[in-house]
């Protein structure tokens, strides 16, 4: 069981289960723009993006397009989430509150890190 | 499915989710049917050999199309039967390595060998035959091998999935090993099979439909368009068994998707897998090889 633990390495993490690839690298023109944007922005673009949180896999969020359905839609959060370290705790380990949830252990698993998390909170929380 | 999540169970390496509680292979294929019932209430027992074909309308009406038609499939089936029928060096064939002479007896596999305490998958037979009459071993996942056991299947259209797990300890615990690999959370991604297979069927993830395990195995080798596209990328030529693949094959696609390191294919995992997974669609006809995506 030990092998089954091993990630494959991020450079060749396969994409298929979050739809199609996107193989576009991160060009300087995105870095540029990456500056500009505000924290909320940031998060948005992370949450959208399919290597990286690619919630829309499982979540509808108002403005995503091909949103999946595994999970429930990501509406109202200050509403359900009044403590903000709750919802992030939620991201960090969803496998805390449900042992068996689908939604995988961002944070536990390093599969976003401590910043890009913490810019999907503050996007996410405008919902 | 909201319910079921929540009867936590041990994270991880749990033998068993909720559902899969029972301790013998009978309670667990009763529990595992009373699920997919319960889920999907409209949906026949006998369906979902058609896997996200059985639970979308839409979906199915476009797939039966392409079926009816020309499906994409005949070319490789036509190519492994002419496999099959090719004598070896020494002038025998498939034929003499298996009952019936190895038609119709797809049903039967995988099946517990007592005399090696091991199971024995339909490629393994098959490359057990090559090497008994002194030819190579063929691989595993695609191309002839796909081929020669997609004209096996195509045989056996119609005929009960029948696999047997005898009262063996050593047979017991292969299907027990076979079950845990398909609750096993894995990946970084952490999932297990049953995640997608079992809570997330009929869920969508992005653009794709999550089919029921139940009935996933009745239509393998599989023809998926994904893998005829990939074959050809690769030759740049067309081929009778471009876009075939063994069952074993689409287990390690479906581990990658959860950034897993795939298994090695026919080694003890996949097969016990097999096993298990294959046992879980007693009943259902076989109707191999399926179109798929
Ligand atoms: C592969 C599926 C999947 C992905 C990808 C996913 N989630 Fe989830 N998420 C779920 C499921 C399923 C639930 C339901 C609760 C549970 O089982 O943990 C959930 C629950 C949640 C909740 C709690 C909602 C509530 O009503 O309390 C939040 C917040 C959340 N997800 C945010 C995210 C964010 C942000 C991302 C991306 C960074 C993400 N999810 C990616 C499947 C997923
Ligand atoms: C994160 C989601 C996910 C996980 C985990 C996953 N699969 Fe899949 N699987 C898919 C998708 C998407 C497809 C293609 C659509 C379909 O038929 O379900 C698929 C297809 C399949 C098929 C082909 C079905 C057919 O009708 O042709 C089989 C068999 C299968 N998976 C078995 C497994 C097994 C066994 C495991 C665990 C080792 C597993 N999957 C884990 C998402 C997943």
């Amino acid at each position: 069981m030990r092998k089954t633990a091993k990630f494959i390495s991020t450079a060749t993490a396969i994409a298929a289960l979050m739809g199609s690839l996107s193989l576009a690298p991160i060009n300087s023109a995105y870095a540029a723009e990456k500056k500009a944007m505000t924290p909320v922005q940031k998060g948005k673009k992370l949450a959208f993006h399919k290597k990286k949180g690619n919630c829309l896999a499982c979540h509808k969020i108002a403005g995503g397009k091909m949103a999946g359905n595994m999970g429930p839609p990501l509406i109202a959060m200050k509403a359900r989430y009044p403590d903000k370290a709750k919802l992030r705790a939620q991201i960090w380990d969803a496998t805390k509150a449900n042992a068996n949830s689908a939604m995988p252990p961002f944070g536990r698993h390093k599969i976003l890190s401590e910043k890009d998390i913490d810019l999907i909170v503050e996007y996410i929380y405008t919902l | 499915m909201k319910k079921i999540l929540l009867i936590a169970t041990a994270f991880s390496i749990a033998v068993g989710a909720p559902i899969m509680a029972s301790a013998s292979p009978s309670g667990d294929l009763k529990a595992f049917r009373a699920y997919f019932k319960k889920r999907f209430p409209d949906v026949n027992l006998s369906a979902y050999k058609d896997g996200i074909y059985a639970i979308n309308k839409d979906r199915r009406e476009a797939w039966l199309e392409f079926e009816d038609f020309a499906p994409p499939y005949e070319d490789g089936v036509e190519y492994g039967k002419k496999l099959f029928n090719k004598a070896f060096a020494n002038g025998k064939t498939y034929a003499s390595c298996f009952k019936n002479g190895g038609i119709g007896i797809r049903q039967d596999f995988p099946y517990f060998d007592a005399k090696k305490g091991d199971v024995v998958t339909l490629e393994g037979a098959i490359n057990a035959c090559r090497i008994k009459n002194g030819e190579k071993k063929l691989k595993w996942k695609k191309g002839k091998m796909a081929a020669i056991s997609a004209y096996m299947g195509y045989t056996s259209r119609g005929k009960k999935v029948n696999v047997k797990i005898p009262n063996d300890p050593r047979a017991i615990a292969i299907y027990d090993e076979g079950k845990r690999q398909f609750y096993a959370k894995r990946g970084q991604l952490n999932f297990s099979c049953a995640d997608c297979h079992v809570y997330g069927a009929g869920s969508m993830v992005r653009g794709n439909l999550l089919s029921p395990a139940l009935g996933h195995v009745t239509h393998f080798p599989v023809w998926r368009k994904k893998w005829a596209k990939k074959t050809f990328a690769k030759k740049n030529k067309r081929g009778p068994t471009d876009g075939f693949g063994t069952l074993h094959r689409r287990y390690g696609g479906c581990n990658k998707q959860v950034r897993a390191k795939p298994f090695k294919a026919q080694k003890k995992e996949y097969k016990s897998l097999e096993y298990f997974h294959t046992y879980m669609s007693n009943g259902l006809v076989v109707n191999a090889p399926g179109l798929r995506q």
